[in-house]
């Protein structure tokens, strides 16, 4: 079996799996595209291994494995600042859930000790998130 | 207070296992400053903190995980603006900041949005030697030409916030390792507030142990530095809200 034919397999098995993810809403979307664009181009080079020739040739690296390696190294450099970056979100996201959650149960109890509170103004809108919400 | 009385002050102590000396601190409290508000954001201490404070009949703000003294502070700032306080004064619940010094601070609000409270040059058994203290020594400099005033103790977490400073905090402040001190700073400085300081005394933390190992103090310095840089780079676009929202 030819290593090509291999990695094709491989490709095709891992488009497999994230489609299945994706179907079982394991994983989310934004999250699938990166894998499921490195399988396609996995099954693009084991399907046509010149390309992989000409390739390294193009940007001069002598030997074509070499430009995989890279490129791999890219690809899972890019997933974990990715990871990374929705990580920090979603500590940020956390706090705020936090301090939220904090001032509401002070002010439950100063309701149920029947004091009299003002009607709470709105939570202070965080700038830094603005992106998905449409309101 | 005489110069903001116009203002109801909101003493903050961020608190995590604090529970041996916030009794005390919180005395004192109520004894020098009798009209002011006290809540302490306990932020998820493992001891009797929050129980503690209750039984002292202050305020008291239940964080449900360990945010540190940013997150700890910006959900104070957010009751104040809520609860319609127009000084937010931060103490430290380990003893270490005498409220009788309180009033100072808030007669330097008249004139500036954040009043720090410095310890002084030479007082006392607060001693901070080596990296720490040059790292201390460059980020004042630092933060003193920004600010166009003499800052010399930027990382004191003694201090008071006037209103426009409230508004800004409530929605920015940072929560990150030094944010809660140096950041904040320079996210009031770039956003146009005036910051000073005023000497005042302090005392020797009750259960204190300040970082004083080598490699502990270079890597606060590289952190120190880091922090001062990134925030620094950033672009002045953050605006104080509008003030209707407080009030």
């Amino acid at each position: 079996m030819s290593g090509y034919l291999f990695a094709l397999l491989g490709a095709l098995v891992t488009l497999a799996f994230m489609f299945e993810l994706l179907r079982r809403r394991r994983l989310r979307e934004k999250y699938a595209v990166l894998w499921i664009s490195l399988a396609v181009v996995v099954i693009v080079f084991g399907a046509f291994p010149r390309l992989l020739y000409v390739l390294a040739n193009l940007v001069g690296i002598a030997t074509p494995l070499n430009l995989v390696f890279f490129l791999a190294l890219l690809v899972l450099l890019i997933v974990s600042v990715q990871l990374s970056a929705e990580v920090s979100s979603l500590e940020h996201e956390a706090q705020t859930l936090a301090e939220e959650c904090a001032l509401l149960r002070n002010r439950i109890e100063r309701l149920e000790d029947g004091a009299v509170v003002d009607p709470p103004s709105p939570p202070a809108a965080d700038p830094e998130r603005g992106g998905h919400s449409p309101s | 207070m005489s110069a903001r009385s116009d203002h109801r002050v909101l003493v903050v102590l961020p608190a995590w296992n604090e529970a041996q000396s916030l009794p005390a601190v919180l005395r004192e409290i109520s004894e020098h400053l009798p009209d002011v508000g006290v809540l302490v954001v306990n932020d998820a201490s493992a001891d009797e903190t929050s129980a503690v404070a209750r039984s002292c009949g202050v305020q008291v703000l239940d964080l449900p995980f360990n945010l540190g003294v940013g997150g700890a502070m910006r959900a104070g700032f957010r009751y104040a603006l809520a609860e319609g306080y127009g000084v937010v004064v931060q103490v430290d619940a380990d003893g270490q900041h005498d409220p009788r010094e309180v009033p100072r601070l808030l007669e330097g609000l008249a004139h500036a949005d954040v009043v720090i409270g410095a310890r002084f040059a030479d007082a006392g058994d607060y001693a901070v030697r080596g990296p720490r203290r040059w790292a201390m020594r460059v980020l004042a400099r630092v933060l003193s030409r920004l600010a166009r005033t003499r800052l010399t103790d930027t990382t004191s977490g003694f201090r008071a916030a006037g209103p426009r400073a409230i508004r800004l905090f409530a929605v920015h402040y940072p929560a990150e390792y030094l944010g809660d001190t140096i950041e904040s700073l320079v996210i009031a400085l770039r956003s146009g507030l005036i910051v000073e300081q005023v000497g005042v005394s302090m005392r020797e933390r009750s259960a204190g142990r300040p970082s004083q190992r080598p490699i502990k103090a270079a890597i606060y310095l590289l952190r120190a530095c880091l922090a001062l840089g990134i925030s620094l780079t950033r672009s002045r676009q953050l605006m104080v809200p509008s003030p209707e929202a407080g009030a």
